[in-house]
């Protein structure tokens, strides 16, 4: 028998899973954010394994939109744990102290068809830096994709340990792309 | 030295041939060298440093034996030395399957390092073909292979200089002359 207590209870343990599945919510298992970075002329490219978001997108009403991404810093993965782990101590990303870069919107702007700027807050390691990220987007049978590319500069966020600088270049080119639950 | 021969076979090795073999020999030494004492290292740029240093030696030998198999192909080495059967055949094997590893080794690191996610940049400035796409699997049995082999190199060149240096103290012959620069 269904008793009222557990029917809220139910009811309680329904309502978080409707928010993280509501339309605009990235599909994480479907979206791919990926880091290069360059080493002595060598770009490598890794992914993050974790992070989630929120992207209202409004075709009819671009400025309308808003977009909010929060990566976990802790997975970053280098495909070996030894750089995984080094790149997660306090010199890099800080994890412990900084477990979620974020990017929110404050204001987008449509660049034509299907393509915006967003602008907003870019945090990373506790330091907000304005930052405009352009986007494409595409609609397709799956659901929204949005996709595109920004160069952050390490220094400016203070990642990254000063010895490595003459091996590692200070810009990294971060690309997302993001396929909305339909 | 030696009494002049009767055919137009020389008697030791052109001073190209010696100095592709010597240049190619300290080559080998040294990425061994690198590659045996990196991949224990921490993480440190040093290491990853060690590991460019450890590809851009292994391209060099493979451009190297690249020239060396040309030269060989197109100029003729002195003749055999008169030693037993076994002896000659067992070198022959040698040098074959040296020559075998002078390509095969640069390859299966190239490749290794391509599995794992990094393009080989040539000195840090050629971009070299990525020959296989990245896959931590296939990178996980290719990093055994190249271990592998490089430990076959050191074999195979260890049991080269020991016989030439038996040739050269024991037997008091022209093995390793002919194969050293002219005084």
């Amino acid at each position: 028998m269904i008793t009222t207590k557990s029917f809220r209870l139910l009811f309680l343990t329904l309502v978080p899973v409707a928010i993280i599945a509501a339309s605009g919510d990235i599909d994480s298992s479907k979206s791919t954010l990926t880091a290069t970075f360059k080493q002595e002329g060598v770009s490598v490219e890794n992914p993050f394994k974790k992070f989630s978001g929120h992207i209202a997108y409004d075709a009819a009403n671009v400025a309308a939109s808003t977009a909010m991404i929060e990566v976990e810093t802790a997975s970053f993965d280098m495909g070996g744990e030894d750089y995984n782990a080094e790149v997660r101590k306090k010199a890099w990303f800080d994890s412990a102290a900084f477990p979620k870069a974020i990017f929110k919107s404050t204001s987008i702007k449509a660049d034509g068809v299907s393509k915006f700027t967003a602008s907003g807050p870019l945090t990373i390691k506790g330091k907000s830096i304005n930052t405009s990220v352009p986007v494409s987007v595409q609609s397709s049978a799956a659901g929204t994709a949005f996709d595109g590319t920004i160069v952050i500069s390490r220094a400016a966020f203070g990642i990254g340990d000063p010895a490595w600088n003459d091996v590692l270049d200070d810009k990294v080119t971060v690309h997302f792309h993001f396929i909305n639950v339909k | 030295m030696s009494t002049v021969p009767t055919t137009s076979q020389p008697d030791r090795y052109s001073g190209t041939a010696i100095s592709l073999h010597w240049v190619i020999a300290a080559l080998i030494i040294c990425a061994f060298a690198l590659g045996w004492s990196m991949t224990d290292l921490a993480v440190s740029p040093l290491k990853l440093r060690m590991f460019n240093w450890h590809k851009w030696v292994g391209i060099t030998v493979l451009l190297l034996a690249i020239a060396r198999l040309v030269w060989r192909l197109t100029h003729r080495p002195p003749a055999a030395l008169p030693v037993p059967v076994w002896q000659r055949i067992a070198a022959q094997v040698v040098h074959g399957a040296l020559y075998v590893l002078l390509f095969l080794q640069p390859l299966s690191g190239w490749v290794y390092s391509n599995a794992a996610g990094y393009q080989v940049v040539y000195l840090g400035v050629l971009p070299l073909p990525n020959l296989v796409a990245k896959n931590k699997e296939v990178a996980e049995i290719l990093m055994e292979r190249h271990e592998f082999l490089g430990w076959c190199l050191f074999v195979l060149v260890s049991l080269h200089a020991l016989a030439a240096l038996k040739h050269h103290f024991v037997d008091g012959d022209a093995t390793l002359k002919r194969m050293w620069f002219k005084s």
